[in-house]
């Protein structure tokens, strides 16, 4: 169902028909050397719609960013924004705004002047300007610190700052390149949550350009998966994590956990490659019966990898092939039980189990 | 690095004697253009202004400093304006001959001063129809030019070019984000190349001989006249006070704002 065949147009499933804030016709980039970048891409961003492109580094991620930033020309194809052709379109001329991995902020100018800079570019008037960066400091949460020059704030200050500075004169789209990257867990996670939150009540498209999973799934309205310049697939975090449409995407996404040719006939009964989530599989002793109808199968616990909240137990089958389960490490689990070495039962409904393209 | 104690001493004093070689006979000179005695003598016999007096009234002399400092001038201005644009082409676009042309522009600094000189002057009187204040202003504008694209190209270099990318982004056309971001954070390095470069060119002798129209005297060709005839020796050290004011001056302000402009920009 949310296979996406490459070359086929990936639009968003909601406003269909709505004029979308950023189109890719057949946009495809080629670098000096004969390195593709982009491959033939055609994509569809609707207006207000909160997309992140996923992919290891060198998938072209960043390449569409700079793009659609128009930092880079395609080789061929159209960039429409707002269903204007802007391929040929200088950067300045485009109503995009970008927040950059290492935020980019002007060093000689205080973050109040960081922010009044598109205002002032844009030639509003100098009360105005003052009174709106100051509210979009306020929005960040760091209108006290105004007269500050960039240099003495810290990393997660300064990308706020940058952020400010991008969304104080309401782009149309809002472009972020791996914002939080530099960023420590903690400080990530809140910003996560403020991204999203500042994204709803602006109403400002943005396109958010990660390798990091957890992170795309979380805040996207709609992830796109990249792999060497191709669109892996698109789809809500639910559809690319329970329904991944290749071998790539159950592996980038999520843990890997395939079950492929002898083994995959071994222990499925059938050809071709599959993927089981490791949390969907259920781990008993091994004269356990698993349930009427569940698939199983009977193995040696090879690691178990204890990591606060859950515990990975990687199993290697009897029948062939090695698999991941997840245990959450909560009351009901039987788990001071669990030793390397031991026999268990692997079992998991039928439906979890995924064929990759 | 921990030194023993004869070593650390050694260092000391190999330290204080090079720089006594090097700056005490620069204090004789500004000692003895107050020496009453018209020749060289130690110590000078009392101390006097007489000539200064007689250096302030001195046409040639003043009139070298005045070809001097307006040389120095211009030359220093087509520096920053060539030197300015030559490392914007060299740090932030890439083009065919860019390594060529990247070491074409450092060379004349690396030329020894006669090539330089001999063929300026050829060129000049050739080919261009003989010497002017003009081409003595071209041939040290060769060598100040090197001084500006080094010290603007080091600041380029360390100045991360997605500040300019932002710029852009945001709505500013590639003139305003010159004037409204790359300048401002270039502006103490041009200021440091120029003064160097405007260093340069008041104490250079050796290009200037060979590219200075006919009765144009800089102050150093004017000292190197008048060293050796009788009785003006008080007054050339009158000049090479002067001199060594005017040179050391620059290069001391270009350090302080090198060294302040580099420590903010990489806090």
């Amino acid at each position: 169902m949310p296979s996406v065949a490459r070359s086929v147009p990936v639009t968003p499933p909601q406003q269909a028909g709505e004029t979308p804030a950023i189109s890719l016709r057949g946009v495809r980039k080629e670098f000096p050397g004969g390195i593709v970048a982009v491959h033939d891409l055609d994509l569809d961003i609707a207006e207000g719609e909160f997309v992140t492109l996923l992919g290891p580094s060198g998938s072209g991620k960043t390449t569409v960013l700079r793009l659609i930033a128009g930092f880079e020309q395609p080789t061929a194809g159209t960039v429409l924004l707002r269903s204007r052709d802007v391929t040929a379109a200088p950067p300045f001329d485009r109503d995009v705004h970008t927040v950059f991995q290492d935020y980019a902020l002007f060093p000689h100018l205080s973050v109040l002047r960081n922010v009044e800079y598109p205002l002032r570019i844009a030639k509003v008037p100098r009360a105005e300007r003052r009174e709106r960066a100051l509210a979009a400091l306020a929005t960040v949460r760091l209108e006290a610190l105004g007269d500050r020059s960039p240099a003495a704030l810290s990393g997660g200050q300064r990308q706020r700052v940058a952020l400010a500075r991008a969304l104080v004169n309401r782009p149309a789209v809002l472009l972020l390149d791996e914002p939080l990257g530099a960023l420590d867990l903690k400080l990530r996670e809140q910003m996560q949550i403020e991204l999203k939150e500042i994204q709803r009540t602006s109403g400002i498209t943005f396109v958010f350009v990660t390798h990091d999973q957890d992170e795309a799934l979380t805040l996207a309205d709609r992830t796109i998966v990249f792999s060497e310049g191709r669109v892996e697939q698109a789809g809500s975090a639910q559809e690319v994590y329970e329904r991944p449409a290749s071998a790539f995407v159950a592996g980038f996404v999520g843990t890997s956990n395939v079950l492929a040719g002898a083994d995959a006939r071994a222990v499925l009964g059938r050809d071709g490659s599959w993927s089981i989530r490791p949390e969907k599989i259920t781990v008993t002793a091994a004269d356990h019966t698993a349930p009427a109808g569940w698939t199983t199968a009977v193995g040696v616990v090879e690691e178990l990898v204890y990591t606060g909240a859950t515990t990975r137990c990687v199993v290697a089958l009897e029948a062939g092939g090695v698999l991941s389960a997840l245990l959450l490490n909560g009351g009901g689990n039987d788990l001071p039980t669990l030793a390397r070495g031991q026999d268990v039962r692997l079992s998991w409904r039928p439906e979890h189990e995924i064929h990759l393209m | 690095m921990i030194l023993s104690t004869p070593a650390r001493w050694l260092l000391r004093a190999a330290a204080i004697g090079v720089l006594t070689f090097v700056y005490v006979p620069l204090l004789l000179v500004l000692v003895n253009s107050f020496s009453s005695s018209a020749t060289f003598t130690w110590p000078p016999p009392s101390l006097t202004l007489q000539w200064w007096q007689v250096a302030a009234t001195n046409e040639g002399l003043r009139a070298a400093v005045v070809t001097s400092v307006e040389v120095a001038l211009l030359a220093t201005l087509i520096a920053v304006v060539i030197g300015t644009l030559a490392s914007m082409a060299l740090t932030r676009y890439t083009f065919f001959g860019q390594e060529a042309v990247s070491l074409l522009v450092l060379l004349p600094i690396a030329l020894p001063g006669i090539v330089t000189g001999i063929a300026l002057n050829t060129l000049f009187t050739q080919a261009l129809g003989g010497l002017t204040f003009f081409t003595l202003v071209a041939g040290h504008a060769t060598f100040c030019i090197v001084i500006v694209v080094n010290n603007a190209s080091a600041r380029l270099r360390r100045m991360s070019g997605t500040v300019e990318e932002a710029s852009t982004d945001l709505g500013a056309t590639p003139w305003t984000t010159w004037w409204l971001v790359t300048f401002p954070a270039l502006r103490g390095a041009l200021v440091a190349g120029a003064l160097l470069a405007f260093a340069l060119s008041f104490d250079e002798i050796i290009v200037t001989t060979f590219t200075a129209g006919p009765g144009l005297q800089t102050l150093p060709l004017w000292i190197f006249q008048n060293l050796f005839r009788p009785n003006q020796s008080p007054v050339v050290n009158v000049a090479a006070a002067v001199l060594v004011v005017i040179s050391v001056l620059p290069v001391y302000l270009a350090n302080r704002l090198s060294g302040d402009s580099a420590g903010a920009a990489t806090k």
